[in-house]
This record gives structure tokens, C-alpha cells and sequence, in this order.
């Protein structure tokens, strides 16, 4: 696919009957057996694959639990502890399908965080880190939606506090929480619709997810040198060299997911959701789940009026606002040189967000008083500096370090460790 | 609570301790005692029940908890995992009366419960138990182990991962129903009609009152009948009713996670070997 012949030759004669109706095993062959992929790819780049695998694990266990799940706010919650006690195996199904939802959001930070370290968003991948980045908005809507299913206190809360948060834009913002509520509470309507649109959009995902793999393929993959395949020795085949690493890295990352899944299954949960959701009763804190703790810090750094923008519209702009910086990244970002690793500069702001999103992320836990609402509001605003100014600025001012003259060049100089007596090569 | 295992690794110390001092000045922080963590034969990769120690936390749980509290999602029948026979689950079950109906002629009737009939409720419905509570109807005990949790704060949750704690339920329990003894301190106004306790999750003092004390419930294991022990077992007890597989579980992992290791590692050599030939 990525511009070069097929070089798929069927071997037998069936193969050539079929290869000349639907050429779908070309397309696998071209897609993930001789599809050249860089040499230099590390561990980092493992994450597309291990997304890929969780989103499948989460479709089977979920078409599973479905089959044993009633979406009404009478049975909903018995319904979920059936499955926890009754169902064959069904502890298993649903331990490592809530545990599967955040072990998808891990591999997807890291994937996101690797994108922007190595500038894989950079010319000519723009739309590639597009659909990413959609990819990544349906995953939270997904995994919104099914943390209202079990109808535990944080499931009704959190569905309270979250789509209250469309009632804040103007003019239609009732109208939008209405719809998205089927009422004017979270209630049997809500649940309804979560259970549907919940079961929709892991589709909608995998789709996009072709798409995403499919601009993927037009372009080639980055790597951390940042520079393009330029000749043959810059590229092994996908299999049997990316397959094994892939498969490899997989193999760790279900060792971890299964670390959480058999021995603390409900680590990673808040024990409110094991109480019955209580319209009645509000918990002492409302908090998301972790994977929303950031953005629910930023949210609520904006205790203060701007104009004629109240403090909860602000919030939910801001906090909105920080998602859709990450589509125009692309656009921000200024250097010329991709990879961080040649950017002196630009690696320290870069791990300085890293530690920006996760001192947000905890945050987010805190109830929001005294010294961590001035904390989320430094917080936020290196998150927004970070994609408004460093990004901008620090591309047209930082002097990159010498960049190699190929991938091949930068592998063989690695190869050497230390020994290279670095000769004057003309820059990029 | 993997938030904080979030901020843990972002944040230096300092901050963080600075920040949980200006939150204890701002509001009193419930619990006000953080429970003391129990020793339990379920917890680790290998725990399992002790089954001797469930059946004196069922024996506590039906003499004494039941007059107030439901156990809704247990059935009769999973009593068989506390070691109970066939035949002794059926005597069980039959000691309770179970509303059954309407028969032919339209009326409910009550009959002795069989293995597959749920515990009853000691209240025919919430409003009843509200009130027969002060308005605060005691909260159905069948995932109350796992339904409370204190937080167990920064840097501990992180090193919760690593020795696989997960007990905070059971040992929230225990410390709530021995933290009854302790004086309230000065100037702290205690509400009518309810109890001191500065282990309960969410104010100063709770609607219970200390419902258990020495001697209350016969053992005939020889088990020490003192409130500390009681609690103990009746922790236990009901960590079992709110994870029935945690046995299946931890074994399965256990299974699972060695194959992880195995098959890995062959992936990794074989990874090697193929990866060797390009350099």
C-alpha cells in the first residue's frame, strides 16, 4: 500500500483464482507481511499494535457481557452482580473488561505521548494524528458511557456531573444535555442510551482505526531519528522483524493487565460504584475515572469569571479547548526538525508536560479547595503554554543538534556505541 | 485511586505533603483514624478462606448483623462454599421463613426457604427500615467489603501495588466495629441517636451503635469470643459474600500469570534470533 508494487505472488492455483476476484490476501500480505517498516523502531512504538489488541479484547469480553446485562435502572446494577457471581467465568468477563478500559487509555497516553515526542503529527502525517486524536475522543465517550452501565453511585454521579457540563453553552447547551439524557436527570432513558451508543461506538472506533492504519501505510512510520526512510537499508519487513517486537511487547503489557486483573481487580476503581446509584444521596467527592483526571482538574481550575464568560462555561471550554489543541499540534509545533531526541530543547518542555498532565491527573482526585485549585491553575496553564507557545516559539529559536544523514547512518552510529568519532556531516 | 498512584510519580514529596496539610486545616478529613491493616488468610497471590473463620462470621452475621442488615445478593446455595454440606444448607435455609406466592387463591404465603431462596430482609421494605432506623436505614451487607475503602494517601498506594493490598473493605470493617471505645475528643458535639467512632468513612459518628460485645456469640471451635475476634471473622465473611471467586480468581491468575512468563520469554528469544541476523 505505501506506493511501492505488490510483490504478493499467489503460490497455488486457488490462490490465483481468488487473487484475481478480491485481492484481500495481497492486502494482507502487502499490509503487515512485506510492508517495510524502519529499523530503528523502539518499545515505544509497540503501543499501535497493543491498541489494536485491547480494542479487540474489549469488543469479545463486552458482546459477552452484553448477553447477560439488562440496561434498566432497576436490574442494572443485580444485573452486574449476577454476572459477578453467577455468569461461568463471568468475574473473569467483567474484570477484564473495566480493568481492559484502563489498561486501553495507559497504551493510548503512551502511544499519544511517544506521537508527540518523536513529532509523528509533523508533514506528511497531519491526518494520520488526526484520526488518532479522534480515535482517542470516541474512546472517552465509550468509556463514559460504560461506566454509567454498572449503576453504581460514581456511574449515576459522574453521569450528572459530566453531562451537566453541556448545560454550560449558551443557547443550545440545555437542549444538548436534554438530548443526551433523554430527560431532564440521568435516568432509565440515560441508561438506555448508554447501553446503545455505548455497544456503537467501539465499531465506530475500529472503523476510524482503518483509516488511521490506512494513512499509517500511505505515509510509512516515523521513527525516533524523525527521519524518512530514504533508502532500502532503512527498512526491515513488517514480519517477521515489527511482528515479533510487537508480539513480544504485547506478551508484557497482558503480564501487567493481568497483574491488575487477577490480583487487584478493583485497584483502579472507586468502592462508590459498588454501591447501588441512590438519586438521593450525593457522594462526599464526585471524581471520573482516572483516565479523565486531568481534564477534570482543568475544569475546575477555572474558579473565576471572564467577561462575559461565567466560571462553569470557562471550564468546560478550557477543558474542551485542551483536547482540540491536540488537533491543531500539526500547526503549532514550528521546528523543522521532528524528533526530539535532536531537540535539546524542546525534550525538556516535552517531559516537563509529562509531569504537567500527571501532576493534573492527580489533581483531579483532590477535591478542589485551598492550594490544589492554584496548583491546577499552574497546571493548566503549562498544558495551554505548552501547545501555544513553546511549540510555536521554541521551533523557530532552539538549535537542533546534527541530525544523521539516514536511518541506516543513525543505526550504524548507535551500533558503535561511544566509539563514534563524530565526522562533520552536513546538516539536514 | 490509581489518581494518586498518578500524581505520585509526577510530584515531589514536598508538594504533596505541603498540600495535604493545607487540606487537613480546611476540613476535618473522615476517617479520622485510618484503620489499622489486619492480617488475612485471603489476601496475597495465594490467599484463600478459612473457611472455619467464615463460617464463625456467618454464625456473627446471622445472630447479630441480620437484625438490621439484608445480605440481598447471597442465596442459600453459596453457603456450600463455607464448607457447609448439602444437607446442612438445606437446614439453613429452612430455619427462614420466605414470602412466597400469590398461590392458587391469590394470597401470599410464607414457607420454610430452600437452598435457592436469598437471604431475607429483616424489613419488608427501605421505608420500613428507615424508619425503624432513625432515617438512616442500614445499608445491605452483600458487597459492603468492597463498597468502603479509605484512602490509603501518597506514597502508600503506590507501594499497594507492589504487595497486592487490597483489603481495605475488610479491614475498614473490622477497625470500624472495635473503634467504638475511644472518647470523643473535646469540643467535638456528637448528634443525638448516633455513636462516636472515629473510623466510620464519612463524619465522626455513625447511626450503629456498637452492636457487638465479648461473650455475645457462642463458638464451638474454641475461637476467642471477644469483639476483636468477632469482627475479624465477620469481616472475613463478608469480604467472601462480596467476592465468592476470589479463590477461582487468584488460582486462575496465578495459572495465567505463568504462562505469561513462559510464553514471553520464548517470544523474547525468538525475537532475538530474528533481530540478530540484521546486526
Amino acid at each position: 500500500m505505501s506506493g511501492g508494487h505488490s510483490t504478493y505472488t499467489p503460490k497455488t492455483g486457488f490462490g490465483r483464482w481468488i487473487d484475481a476476484r478480491l485481492p484481500l490476501p495481497r492486502l494482507i500480505y502487502d499490509s503487515f507481511v512485506a510492508y517495510p517498516v524502519p529499523r530503528n523502531l523502539n518499545y515505544a512504538y509497540t503501543f499501535g499494535g497493543i491498541l489494536s489488541l485491547m480494542l479487540a479484547a474489549q469488543i469479545l469480553t463486552g458482546v459477552v457481557l452484553a448477553m447477560h446485562y439488562a440496561a434498566n435502572t432497576e436490574l442494572a446494577f443485580g444485573s452486574v452482580e449476577k454476572i459477578m457471581r453467577d455468569v461461568n467465568s463471568g468475574w473473569l468477563l467483567r474484570y477484564l473488561h473495566a480493568n481492559g478500559a484502563s489498561f486501553f487509555f495507559v497504551a493510548v497516553y503512551v502511544h499519544i505521548f511517544r506521537g508527540l515526542y518523536y513529532g509523528s503529527y509533523k508533514a506528511p502525517r497531519e491526518l494520520l494524528w488526526i484520526l488518532g486524536c479522534i480515535i482517542y475522543l470516541l474512546m472517552m465517550a465509550t468509556a463514559f458511557m460504560g461506566y454509567v452501565l454498572p449503576w453504581g453511585q460514581m456511574s449515576f454521579w459522574g453521569a450528572t456531573v459530566i453531562t451537566g457540563f453541556f448545560s454550560a453553552i449558551p443557547l443550545v447547551g440545555d437542549w444538548i444535555q436534554q438530548l443526551l439524557l433523554g430527560g431532564f436527570a440521568v435516568e432509565n432513558p440515560t441508561l438506555n442510551r448508554f447501553f446503545s451508543l455505548h455497544y456503537l461506538l467501539p465499531f465506530m472506533i475500529a472503523g476510524v482505526v482503518i483509516l488511521h492504519i490506512w494513512a499509517l501505510h500511505v505515509t510509512g512510520q516515523t521513527n525516533p531519528t524523525g527521519i524518512e526512510v530514504k533508502q532500502k537499508t532503512d527498512t526491515v519487513a513488517f514480519t517477521p522483524y515489527a511482528t515479533i517486537k510487537d508480539g513480544f511487547a504485547m506478551v508484557v503489557f497482558l503480564f501487567v493487565f493481568a497483574y491488575f486483573v487477577f490480583y487487584m481487580p478493583n485497584y483502579l476503581g472507586h468502592p462508590d460504584n459498588y454501591i447501588e446509584a441512590d438519586p438521593l444521596k450525593t457522594p462526599a467527592h464526585i471524581v471520573p475515572e482516572w483516565y479523565f483526571l486531568p481534564f477534570y482538574a482543568m475544569l475546575r481550575a477555572i474558579t473565576f469569571n471572564i467577561g462575559p464568560i461565567d466560571s462553569k462555561l470557562g471550564g468546560v471550554l478550557v477543558m474542551f479547548g485542551s483536547i482540540a489543541l491536540l488537533f491543531l499540534t500539526p500547526w503549532l509545533d514550528t521546528s523543522k526538525v521532528r524528533s526530539a531526541a535532536y531537540r535539546p530543547w524542546y525534550k525538556i518542555f516535552f517531559w516537563l508536560f509529562v509531569a504537567d498532565a500527571i501532576l493534573l491527573g492527580w489533581l483531579g482526585s483532590r477535591p478542589a479547595e485551598g492550594l490544589y485549585v492554584a496548583m491546577a491553575q499552574i497546571g493548566t496553564l503549562y498544558y495551554y503554554a505548552f501547545f501555544l507557545v513553546v511549540m510555536p516559539v521554541l521551533g523557530l529559536i532552539e538549535t537542533p543538534r546534527r541530525l544523521p544523514n539516514s536511518i541506516t547512518e543513525a543505526v550504524l552510529e548507535k551500533n558503535k556505541a561511544g566509539s563514534l568519532a563524530a565526522q562533520p556531516v552536513s546538516q539536514r | 485511586m490509581f489518581l494518586h498512584a498518578l500524581g505520585a510519580l509526577g510530584l515531589g514529596l514536598a508538594l504533596a505533603t505541603s498540600a495535604g496539610a493545607q487540606e487537613e486545616e480546611a476540613t476535618p478529613h473522615y476517617p479520622l483514624h485510618h484503620p489499622e491493616p489486619q492480617e488475612w488468610s485471603f489476601a496475597g497471590p495465594f490467599g484463600t478462606y478459612d473457611k472455619g473463620q467464615l463460617q464463625r462470621g456467618f454464625k456473627v452475621y446471622r445472630e447479630v448483623c441480620s437484625a438490621c442488615h439484608s445480605l440481598d445478593m447471597v442465596a442459600f446455595r453459596n453457603l456450600e462454599a463455607l464448607g457447609y454440606s448439602d444437607e446442612q444448607v438445606r437446614a439453613i435455609a429452612a430455619e427462614y421463613q420466605i414470602q412466597d406466592g400469590p398461590n392458587e387463591a391469590g394470597d401470599m404465603f410464607e414457607r420454610p426457604g430452600t437452598p435457592s431462596d436469598y437471604f431475607p430482609s429483616p424489613f419488608a421494605n427501605p421505608e420500613q427500615a428507615a424508619a425503624s432506623n432513625n432515617g438512616a436505614p442500614p445499608p445491605d451487607l452483600s458487597l459492603i467489603a468492597k463498597a468502603r475503602g479509605v484512602e490509603r494517601g501518597f506514597p502508600t498506594f503506590i507501594f499497594d501495588i507492589f504487595t497486592q493490598y487490597a483489603e481495605g473493605g475488610p479491614d475498614y470493617i473490622h477497625a470500624l466495629l472495635t473503634g467504638y471505645d475511644e472518647a470523643p475528643p473535646e469540643g467535638l458535639q456528637v448528634p443525638e441517636g448516633t455513636y462516636y467512632n472515629p473510623y466510620f468513612i464519612s463524619g465522626p459518628a455513625l447511626a450503629m451503635p456498637p452492636p457487638i460485645s465479648d461473650g455475645q456469640v457462642t463458638y464451638d471451635d474454641g475461637a476467642p469470643e471477644t469483639v476483636d475476634q468477632y469482627s475479624r471473622d465477620v469481616s472475613a465473611f463478608l469480604m467472601w459474600a462480596a467476592e465468592p471467586h476470589l479463590e477461582a480468581r487468584k488460582q486462575t491468575g496465578f495459572t495465567v500469570v505463568i504462562f505469561l512468563l513462559l510464553f514471553g520469554g520464548l517470544v523474547y528469544l525468538t525475537k532475538r534470533k530474528i533481530w540478530a541476523e540484521l546486526h
